[in-house]
């Protein structure tokens, strides 16, 4: 009888111990920042208002209570400049992906169809860039695509251009940063399916008379979807707050939301409202993520 | 003209010589099977018939045609595989109308079609379950059906019926001779499976390490197999090596190591070697307490044998014994158990006395 106790306990906490995590480095700092996004700013540290303080009794918690509103979401709603960032960020998020698979969809499928003793080193050669730091390959991108940067010159030795093109601070240069970064996110679950799918469907299909297109439009691609459904959910969720790229490589005419939430946090010292900034993009990336799962659900019940 | 005809075919995967110069004529309504062990380039036969692979040497000719640069969607030859590539994303019906949809059928046509192929296997009922619903045996006549939809000039079968389990196979290697004497198109069969070989098929292409050995009926290959292998491979066989002592009366004498003078008949077309091997087919080995009936002495030589039963597996319909002769060797026997209550059935460490005509024996020189 002790015999079962010993086991059971260290079982039971192992069960609850993600929720544990979730609860202590998710739920709660959330719950945080909902507070501080129904606060108002003020000079002060720290800087909004109210404050909940316990030992002042329940009374002064009503009170503080009573002070809390909707007001900066309502500014969100109303100020072009926040409805702006967010649909930009979307833009660049779906453009971003949609490139991305197109590129990583022919890579994934080109190493998935190597013979399986070089597949690892062709997955190697696609992660190895990724050891070294990401901000020291972003400012490696500044380097290559400034005035007198190496593709500048390479264009101009060629005679391709005659005088040097400005690259940097574009909306391609952030576009290039983007899809370089997060190609291995794309790669990676794609190989993962193609890699897993048996040759003999594809043959298959090609014996009852489907040309080489067909084949992979009727089966190989459909087959591929729930890789497809990972890799863009991967890029895509990341990209919509991306910070440190478009801050880097983009111009700053037009901003996406992460640069917002840092201008109104850093700059402006307006937590609340870059709280609440940051509970809409929250609420913006988990609707994706509900459709993902409804899809896999729905895949799970069509497999039984 | 045969339908189909295989020119010294060889196929390498690097210095791997997967097939190794085969020839061989298949004629139209042929039920055909090439047999072997894996790694004998029996599949790789089958897939450079279906397109998939090219070969290195030779030619292939369907209907007089070298095919060697049409591709697989082009051929008139559909394909069953061997774990059946069902597409796993597609209905039944859509698996068995995808062919046909690539031909430009009409959508009533194709609706008529898979109806009437839906029907031949039997498969009412389960049009619209996705293959993941299936059970084995279901998943088989949903590859069945999609390959034969096209009504190809030649199916071929790479193992069709491994993945079933013994009852169902025997039922469904029936139904695959009745269908294909029904629809009277060419099949062409592998396996690694003698009884199924035998079972289906009208002629029999034994393959091993790339080559084909012999190219037979399913009775002459049991009962004339060219080789000590082919003798091994197909069914079982006591082997006893020997010089060839005399000749006379079409009657050769050879002194084997382990079972003494054997008398067997000489082969119709000779022998060239004098070092041979003896094969008898362990159901032509008679048992007794106390030898042949005279009335077989009389009109034969009698091959005569004697030792100790020291194994006996009841099977049910056969009982096989292994006997330890004098000399040490084993020699097995199989009777048929042709009684339900058998008196006469033998026992452990019981000494008999086994015999066999010179007719039942096979002269093998290599």
């Amino acid at each position: 009888m002790s015999g079962r106790r010993i086991f059971a306990r260290p079982a039971r906490l192992g069960a609850i111990a993600p929720y544990l995590w979730m609860l202590l480095f998710f739920l709660v700092p959330f719950g945080f920042v909902l507070k501080i996004s129904l606060s108002q700013t003020a000079i002060a540290q720290p800087p909004y208002l109210p404050v909940f303080d316990l030992t002042q009794g329940a009374a002064a918690f009503k009170t503080a209570l009573t002070a809390l509103s909707l007001d900066n979401f309502r500014l969100l709603v109303s100020d072009n400049l926040y409805v702006f960032s967010y649909l930009r960020s979307l833009v660049v998020a779906v453009v971003a992906t949609a490139i991305l698979l197109v590129i990583g969809y022919p890579i994934a499928y080109g190493i998935a169809r190597l013979p399986p003793r070089w597949q690892p080193i062709a997955m190697m050669l696609v992660i190895v860039p990724f050891w070294t730091s990401f901000l020291i390959r972003i400012y490696a991108w500044i380097n290559i695509l400034q005035h007198d940067g190496l593709l500048n010159q390479m264009l101009l030795s060629l005679h391709l251009v005659s005088v040097p093109v400005v690259w940097l601070s574009s909306d391609s240069a952030m576009y290039l940063g983007i899809v370089y970064s997060y190609l291995p996110f794309m790669i990676l679950p794609l190989f993962a399916t193609l890699a897993k799918m048996e040759p003999a469907l594809e043959e298959a299909a090609s014996d009852l008379g489907a040309p080489p297109l067909k084949v992979f439009w009727l089966i190989t691609f459909p087959l591929s979807l729930p890789g497809v459904a990972a890799g863009v959910l991967l890029c895509f969720i990341p990209i919509v707050g991306e910070f440190v790229i478009p801050d880097l490589l983009a111009g700053s005419n037009s901003l996406m939301i992460g640069q917002t939430l840092w201008l109104e946090f850093f700059t402006n010292k307006d937590w609340p409202v870059a709280s609440a900034a940051a509970i809409v993009l929250l609420l913006l990336l988990v609707a994706p993520l509900v459709v993902y799962d409804r899809l896999q659900r729905a895949q799970l019940e069509g497999a039984r | 003209m045969p339908l189909l005809r295989i020119e010294r075919v060889v196929k390498r995967f690097g210095t791997f010589r997967a097939v190794d110069g085969v020839s061989l004529d298949i004629h139209a309504g042929e039920f055909f099977a090439l047999l072997g062990p894996s790694g004998c380039g029996k599949t790789t036969l089958l897939r450079m018939l279906a397109g998939f692979e090219g070969p290195d040497e030779g030619r292939i000719l369907l209907n007089g045609k070298d095919i060697a640069n049409v591709l697989p969607h082009e051929r008139p030859v559909n394909m069953m595989f061997q774990n059946y590539a069902l597409f796993p994303h597609l209905s039944v019906r859509d698996n068995i109308a995808f062919g046909l949809k690539r031909a430009g059928m009409a959508r009533s046509e194709i609706d008529a079609r898979v109806a009437e192929m839906v029907a031949l296997v039997k498969l009412e009922g389960l049009e619209k379950r996705k293959p993941d619903n299936l059970s084995g045996g279901q998943k088989q006549r949903v590859a069945l059906a999609r390959s034969l939809a096209r009504r190809p000039q030649m199916l071929l079968l790479d193992e069709p019926l491994a993945a079933l389990d013994k009852k169902l196979r025997e039922s469904t290697q029936f139904e695959l001779m009745e269908l294909q004497r029904r629809l009277g198109l060419t099949f062409v069969i592998v396996t690694h499976d003698q009884e199924e070989a035998m079972t289906v098929a009208g002629r029999i292409g034994v393959m091993d390490s790339g080559r084909l050995d012999q190219v037979a009926s399913p009775r002459e290959l049991y009962e004339a197999p060219h080789s000590r292998w082919i003798a091994e491979f197909v069914g079982d066989v006591n082997l006893f090596d020997g010089e060839i002592e005399a000749r006379e009366h079409h009657r050769l004498t050879i002194a084997t190591r382990d079972a003494g003078m054997l008398v067997v008949a000489e082969p119709r077309q000779g022998v060239r070697k004098t070092t041979v091997s003896v094969a008898i087919r362990p159901e032509k080995v008679k048992l007794s307490r106390l030898g042949p009936a005279p009335d077989a002495i009389a009109s034969q030589p009698i091959n005569r044998l004697e030792g100790i039963i020291t194994d006996v597996s009841y099977l049910g319909a056969l009982t096989t014994y292994k006997v330890r002769l004098d000399s040490g060797a084993i020699l097995r026997s199989s009777m048929a158990n042709t009684a339900r209550i058998d008196i006469d059935a033998y026992n452990l460490s019981q000494r008999v006395v086994a015999w066999f005509t010179p007719d039942d024996c096979l002269v093998l020189e290599q």
